[in-house]
């Protein structure tokens, strides 16, 4: 397991004082994260996706809001749907929707639930909620993609340790090995949160299978980002982001 | 047999149409090899995993393929019910289902592969068409017609088959008309034989179709007088409630029959099992009679 330290989010800001344990949230998501939230409390769960999330669209997806029906774009599916504030606040901060959606999230006229809905919200891929459907879906794009000729665009799917309890993922890790997806990337939040773990660590049960796997600093931008683009492109990639266990 | 005709069916399809896909779960992989040796990105046999080969159908829908989603009934509706009703209609992509295995066509396996529930669980999902064909040969334009449209299609294939096909769009076609306010009998597939020899010396109309979802209501108010009899090869019931809908506005009797919900827990042949529910000629005239003895007075018959 990976220890963290307040120097493992010094690309994202600066930390402030008394709270190692607690790194910033990245500068342009922040506000949009407090307007998401608020004043409500969130768990852990929900803050602990912001980084990956940030590091993804500002530094590896290609896909921006005129591109999101484009064949050719990447596709980032939250699988783990109520990791969902932070994924709300990125979509804004990087204009796929309009920063005032933010608020009254989850009222009567919002477009924004407590789970993403694709037809509801412009970028997001899948709609999610319910634990284990995203890495399926992704795998059936990455196929459909590769079936049309579509070499390019890399399909990311985004669990969580705990979701991973689910029997579909292990369908879904067995079959993307065996079929050497190497456009695909599954990334797994892990803040220690599977009821009975995962012995060896998360990223064995993808190794297994033929997976390249990296496991990270979930909070360090730049291990991130070379962890998220360090697929070796014959194999599917996994990589695993160790989080504050149950912090904030 | 109808899995014969599927196949070769969805073997022209890849060829055809380099939209379409084929997700299979081992079930008929065999078969469907010299397909997957000409088309190996688009027929994907995923292994024993029913849940991962409705997501995959999803994800390639989601690309813009056309997916076509094939094993044993039970595997197929009952095992993937959340990710027929998350993967694919929550998406809002479609699908083709096409199943084998009907309610008891593997009798002797018992429980595990009977399916009488597979059809009144898609009627629980919206948007969904039908097809339950009654002959091999009405198999290749069900689903060639399935594969062409937008929507989400389940296609119920079955070693039950009538002596003959009928084509037709599903609207409801009447088989034996017996004229002005005679009871209208509707059977739905393979059980259409059996129906009309029930009913053979009985003044009964008798209509058949092969799509009962969307239910041909135009045509069965058009045909109903006061008694309905709905025989179909799947849960007892599953269309009655579309019927009511349909003659809400006017006084009738329903007779809705089927496969009934309790487990028999008996092996024997599909033969057996189509006595045992009651879908065989003598089982229906049975119930026929009962129905139609127990009229008010006052409906003259």
């Amino acid at each position: 397991m990976t220890t963290i330290t307040a120097n493992a989010v010094r690309s994202a800001g600066t930390s402030p004082p008394g709270e190692p344990t607690t790194p910033p949230l990245p500068g342009p998501v922040a506000p949009l994260y407090e307007r998401v939230r608020a004043g409500r409390e969130f768990g852990p769960n929900v803050r602990s996706t912001v980084d990956v999330l940030w590091v993804l669209y500002d530094r590896i997806l290609r896909v921006t809001p005129e591109t999101v029906d484009d064949p050719g774009r990447d596709r980032f599916l939250l699988s783990k749907g109520h990791a969902v504030a932070g994924y709300y606040a990125v979509l804004a901060a990087r204009g796929f929707v309009p920063a005032d959606w933010l608020d009254d999230q989850g009222g009567p006229d919002s477009r924004l639930g407590d789970h993403p809905d694709r037809l509801l919200v412009p970028g997001v891929e899948i709609g999610s909620g319910s634990l284990g459907h995203g890495l399926g879906l992704g795998v059936g794009t990455a196929l459909g993609l590769r079936a049309q000729g579509l070499l390019t665009p890399r399909v990311f799917v985004l669990l969580g340790d705990a979701e991973l309890d689910e029997g579909s993922n292990h369908e879904a890790i067995a079959y993307a090995g065996a079929a050497g997806l190497a456009n695909l990337t599954a990334i797994v939040i892990d803040n220690g949160s599977a009821t009975h773990g995962w012995p060896g660590g998360a990223g064995a049960r993808f190794t297994v299978n033929g997976w390249t796997a990296t496991t990270v600093d979930g909070h360090d931008h730049d291990a991130l980002h070379t962890a998220l683009t360090g697929q070796d492109n014959h194999r599917p990639h996994v990589v695993v982001a160790v989080v504050d266990q149950g912090a904030q | 047999m109808m899995r014969e005709r599927f196949v070769d069916t969805t073997t022209a399809l890849l060829g055809d149409d380099p939209r379409t896909a084929l997700v299979l779960a081992d079930i008929s992989a065999a078969a469907f090899e010299p397909a997957a040796r000409r088309h190996p990105d688009r027929v994907l046999n995923v292994g024993i995993r029913e849940q991962l080969m409705v997501g995959v159908a999803g994800g390639l829908a989601l690309t813009g393929l056309r997916p076509i989603v094939h094993t044993y009934a039970p595997f197929l509706v009952e095992r993937a019910y959340e990710q027929l009703k998350l993967d694919l209609d929550h998406q809002g992509v479609t699908a083709v289902l096409v199943s084998v295995g009907a309610s008891y066509d593997r009798a002797a396996a018992g429980r595990t592969h009977l399916s009488p529930a597979d059809v009144s669980l898609v009627d629980s999902l919206h948007g969904w068409t039908v097809h339950v064909p009654g002959h091999p040969d009405e198999v290749p334009t069900l689903l060639r017609g399935a594969v062409a449209a937008d929507a989400s299609a389940y296609l119920r294939l079955s070693t039950q088959h009538n002596a003959r096909p009928y084509g037709g769009d599903g609207t409801l076609r009447v088989l034996r008309d017996a004229g002005p306010g005679a009871p209208l009998l509707v059977a739905v597939g393979p059980v259409l034989d059996a129906a009309l020899a029930a009913v053979a010396d009985l003044g009964v109309t008798v209509a058949y179709t092969h799509r009962p979802r969307p239910f041909d209501t135009a045509g069965l108010r058009a045909l109903a007088d006061t008694e309905v009899i709905l025989v179909e090869p799947y849960l007892a019931g599953t269309s009655a409630r579309v019927v009511s809908a349909a003659l809400a506005d006017r006084p009738h009797r329903l007779l809705a029959l089927g496969v009934g919900r309790e487990e028999l827990r008996r092996y024997g042949s599909a033969e057996d099992h189509t006595r045992w529910h009651g879908l065989d000629a003598v089982g229906l005239r049975r119930s026929v009679d009962e129905f139609l003895a127990s009229a008010p007075a006052s409906a003259g018959r």
